[in-house]
């Protein structure tokens, strides 16, 4: 067992953990994030993307040991003082979810392309969410919530 | 459609699902925790198919956390009867014992011998490697065709055979209509096996009920009614103690529709041990525990006149089921035997499928459930007869077409359309896509010799929604209870509860039931809640598949909030001291005719109907009604499609440029989400026509048994999609509505394909088996230029549905 401090969401939590604990397991078992999904046990899906240092990265892929001591954002600290992220909001009226289960990882990879790329075009919004696969919407809302979220102000 | 002033039935109310999804506050099953809960982990055979011999699981007990390891014969025996299917297609179909563990032979890759059951998800899944199991290899077959040859290896020794069934329909006379045909196409086609992914995973938790012996059922279903019953019925629990429900689902798409091993094992387990217990399912797992969908190989023959009028046609199929039946398994192909004929009139028909048992995962319903086969059948054929006859393929559609017609009609597969206007949907499409503006562009590119060719495909398609009426049900095997429940009630402030049968898991039916009901009841959306997927809270429904839920359980909500109208009315005029026929009703106020101001707000009318002092004479208090609609008649949507391919001819690599869709699917309750429905499944579709297929090696691997293996298209592979409708009510329920959330799935495989093949067509190749992938399609043009240039014996690997052996080499062929 190894002792890991980590930040989540504006918050420090310490827990001792197994090393192979993978970091989206210490979110949703230890944490109780029910919004840090799972999809995949091959890093295809994206469904547990994340914020590490305000990089987006799959959860699964890192272990929780790997997160000691860094800064995690998921889904679930997006909203300040009951106000979404524009990113949220951009999902939700542009209806870029059905099941919403490939959500949280969409909007956490879109607030990382958007920082990276504030003003994608459409080809380059469809190759930086590569990494993310929805089952439900074809893709052609969740282009467009980027789209509109990349005209406001994004963080 | 009239009957009401409609203020938010067709308008883009957002959806009320959103909140709670994206700020990650959804109920997932896998979120659920409860007080004492242990987990459970399936072992599953590593090989296709082999004796058990023994089975040890004596370290796999010593284990720290590990609370129970158990076997068939410790769990078989606790169950009333095996996993059911319940699509008795014929009277003698061969129906073989499916139990949650595998007794004495496993029959496919990742049939389950052993479950440990253990404190936490990371030890039960550690404990598995220490279970030792002795295997005795059998012989292994995965192919339809060897598995119907005498000398093959048995899936079912007791059945000496691996055909479950053979059902025949037929209908004119073909063999006349095909004898004096001028022409006459003939052609094999493959649906390859797909593996649906819904991209949460499945996921079960039983919680055993201290006070009544009975269980709670949390479960990643779409059907949480349909569950109830059966997983008492086969786990020995009185239905009226089973209570199940479907949290958030994330997806379905057909491969949640089912009565799972792990479902009853939860159950058994809490029984066993008095405790929660709970599964997860991962993505690899899923691969081989979750119903596959689609696996035919269809052999079509379609008779016509010289100018390319259909006389006849035959259809034979052969329907791959796995190695068990699931619930619906041996009906799907048998279902899309009434959709062959398509959108087209003619009036010979014979269909003939053959139900054929293989050593791999059953299949069972996926998005479409047997129409994407069927219309992937027609539409193809059609563009094969359009070259035969020397016209262009949107000519020889409209050759075919049914005038247009707004009563149920008859077709040759014996069943009634409801309402058709194909011409009108070819025609918008061919000018949203700007056709003439495409084929000019392919000319160019063809006088240039550019090495990336232009495709334009289509398909026109139909389909079959709504499962209901209960007496046609029942007359194809499928037993019948095809209503939808509905029940509506004003609560004493004036807002509205609705109940409903349907089971959303992606498809924002708590969005469009508020507006069917705040319509009717003249209110607002957000007065209403939906109320659903809870066998306590939504004791009646039929739950959610085959594009069901807006045509039957949405029309019941329309039904009852009516009801609850009615009634109020009658509360309205004794208040109002009227008579009831003089009473109006606008904007959710009663008043009496020719005199507006003496008047009653419906919630008014709702408190007093809830306080019960001042009612009619001999009326109950409350406003609280109830509908189960059985509509009279299935609904068939139609459309019609234009995919835009580019294909590399240099590299066979395609691309989907563009695609237009003019789909018709009635009057639209909230056209964001009927857009949405279409995106989603005309994305699926192409996923089938150009990326995915599950394989299987020949001794039963599934080759692409994860994501890594498994091609699911992402944002870059999938175009920007341009869409229209046209709005032709459907007879068969009071909103004229029809259902859209398969037709995408069904309309644009075949619009695919036939797009890349319109591509190549100066390059002289007329078929490509799905997925188009870069190896095939390069294959394909090598082959007709090989033939062309005279030689007889031209490798046919390129065209896999020509040869008997067809899928040897396909392993290599979609990486
Ligand atoms: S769970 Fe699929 S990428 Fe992490
Ligand atoms: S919304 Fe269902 S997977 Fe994306």
């Amino acid at each position: 067992m190894r002792r890991i401090k980590v930040t989540v969401d504006g918050k420090t939590h310490e827990h001792e953990v197994e090393p192979r604990l993978l970091l989206i397991h210490y979110l949703r078992e230890v944490l109780g994030i029910g919004g840090a999904h799972s999809g995949c046990d091959t890093s295809n899906c994206g469904a547990c993307t994340i914020l590490m240092n305000g990089e987006s990265v799959k959860s699964c892929t890192v272990l929780a040991v790997q997160a000691d001591g860094e800064d995690i954002m998921t889904v679930q600290g997006l909203a300040k003082n009951g106000e979404w992220h524009p990113v949220q909001t951009a999902f939700h009226e542009a209806h870029g979810l059905q099941c919403g289960y490939c959500t949280p990882g969409m909007i956490m990879a879109t607030i990382s392309l958007l920082k990276e790329k504030p003003n994608p075009s459409e080809e380059e919004i469809r190759e930086g969410l590569e990494g993310n696969l929805c089952r439900c919407t074809g893709y052609e809302n969740i282009v467009k919530a980027v789209k509109q979220a990349a005209g406001s102000p994004v963080s | 459609m009239t009957e009401q002033a409609q203020k938010y039935v067709g308008g883009g109310v957002p959806r009320k699902e959103d909140p709670a999804l994206v700020t990650g506050k959804a109920t997932w099953t896998d979120n659920i925790k409860l007080p004492g809960m242990l987990h459970f982990a399936l072992l599953r055979s590593p090989m296709a198919h082999a004796k058990i011999t023994n089975i040890d699981a004596s370290e796999a007990l010593a284990m720290p956390g590990v609370q129970a390891v158990y076997t068939a014969e410790d769990i078989n025996n606790d169950m009333a009867a095996g996993l059911p299917c319940a699509w008795l297609v014929t009277e003698d179909m061969k129906s073989p014992v499916h139990q949650p563990l595998a007794k004495d032979e496993v029959k496919h890759l990742g049939d389950a011998v052993a479950v440990v059951v253990a404190d936490d998800r990371y030890v039960a899944k550690d404990a598995l490697e220490y279970i030792d199991v002795d295997y005795e290899e059998l012989p292994v077959v995965t192919k339809m065709e060897d598995a119907l040859k005498s000398d093959s290896p048995l899936v079912h020794e007791e059945f000496g055979t691996n055909e479950c069934y053979t059902w025949p329909l037929a209908t004119g006379d073909v063999d006349e209509a095909f004898k004096n045909a001028p022409v006459i196409v003939k052609e094999r086609y493959i649906q390859q096996r797909l593996l649906p992914t819904a991209i949460e995973c499945r996921a079960v938790v039983a919680n055993p009920d201290p006070v009544n012996g009975g269980f709670t059922v949390y479960t990643a279903t779409q059907i949480p009614h349909i569950l109830k019953s059966v997983l008492a019925g086969i786990c020995g629990v009185p239905e009226q103690k089973m209570r199940v429900v479907a949290p958030d689902v994330g997806g379905g798409f057909g491969s949640k529709l089912n009565i799972y091993a792990e479902e009853a094992l939860a159950v058994v387990l809490a029984r066993k041990l008095g405790v929660p217990v709970k599964w997860v399912e991962e993505r690899s797992e899923n691969y081989l525990a979750t119903t596959h969908g689609r696996d035919q190989i269809q052999d079509l023959e379609i008779a016509a006149t010289s100018e390319g009028k259909i006389l006849g046609l035959k259809v034979k199929l052969l329907a791959d089921m796995g190695a068990y039946l699931q619930i619906f398994t041996p009906g799907i192909p048998t279902f899309g035997g009434f959709m062959f004929p398509g959108v087209y009139d003619f009036e010979n028909y014979s269909f003939e499928c053959k139900g054929v048992f293989t050593n791999k995962t059953p299949t069972d319903a996926y998005r479409g459930a047997g129409r994407p086969e069927a219309a992937y059948g027609i539409e193809r054929i059609m563009d094969s007869l359009a070259r035969e006859v020397g016209v262009a393929p949107e000519e020889i559609r409209r050759r075919n077409f049914y005038e247009p017609f707004d009563e149920p009609t008859e077709t040759p597969a014996g069943i009634q359309y409801d309402s058709f206007n194909l011409q009108g949907a070819l025609d918008k499409v061919l000018e949203l896509a700007d056709y003439e503006g495409l084929r000019a562009e392919q000319k160019r590119r063809r006088d240039d010799n550019d090495p990336v060719q232009l495709g334009i495909g289509f398909s026109t398609y139909t389909e079959i929604c709504g499962l209901a009426p209960s007496q046609v049900l029942a007359a194809v095997g499928l037993g019948g209870a095809g209503w939808e429940a509905a029940t509506v009630r004003m609560l004493a402030s004036g807002t509205v509860e609705v109940v409903t049968g349907t089971t959303p898991h992606g498809q924002g039916h708590v969005t469009s039931w508020s507006q069917i009901a705040a319509d009717v009841l003249g209110v607002t959306p957000d007065d209403v809640e939906v109320l659903h997927g809870d066998t306590a809270i939504s004791p009646l429904g039929r739950d959610t598949y085959g594009s069901r839920s807006l045509t039957v359980g949405g029309v019941a909500v329309h039904l009852a909030a009516g009801k609850v109208v009615e009634k109020a009315k009658k509360i309205a005029a004794h208040m109002l001291e009227a008579a009831e026929d003089d009473i109006e009703f606008e904007n959710g106020t009663f008043s009496v005719a020719g005199s507006p101001d003496q008047n009653v707000s419906m919630a008014t009318v709702a408190g007093e109907a809830f306080l019960g002092i001042n009612l009619p004479e001999g009326m109950e208090p409350n406003l609280t009604e109830d509908s189960s609609f059985d509509p009279p008649n299935f609904t068939y949507p139609f459309g019609a499609h234009i995919c835009v391919t580019e294909v590399d001819t240099e590299t066979g690599f395609v691309k989907v440029r563009d695609y237009f869709a003019v789909d018709d699917c009635g009057p639209i309750i909230n056209p964001i989400i009927a857009d949405g429905q279409i995106h989603g499944g005309i994305a699926q579709g192409l996923a089938q026509a150009i990326y995915e297929e599950a394989i299987y090696d020949e001794d039963g691997n599934l080759v692409t048994g994860s994501m890594l293996d498994y091609l699911i298209p992402g944002a870059p592979e999938i175009p920007h999609f341009t869409l229209d409708r046209t709005i032709t009510p459907s007879p068969s329920n009071p909103l004229g509505v029809k259902g859209i959330g398969e037709a995408g799935t069904i309309g644009s495989p075949p619009a695919a394909v036939n797009s890349v093949i319109d591509a190549l067509s100066t390059h002289g190749v007329t078929h490509i088996d799905m997925p188009t992938s870069p190896m095939k399609v390069w294959t394909a043009i090598q082959n007709a230029k090989g033939e062309r240039a005279g030689t007889r014996d031209a490798d046919r690997s390129g065209r896999p549905a020509q040869a008997t052996d067809n899928v040897d080499e396909k392993g290599s062929e979609s990486l």
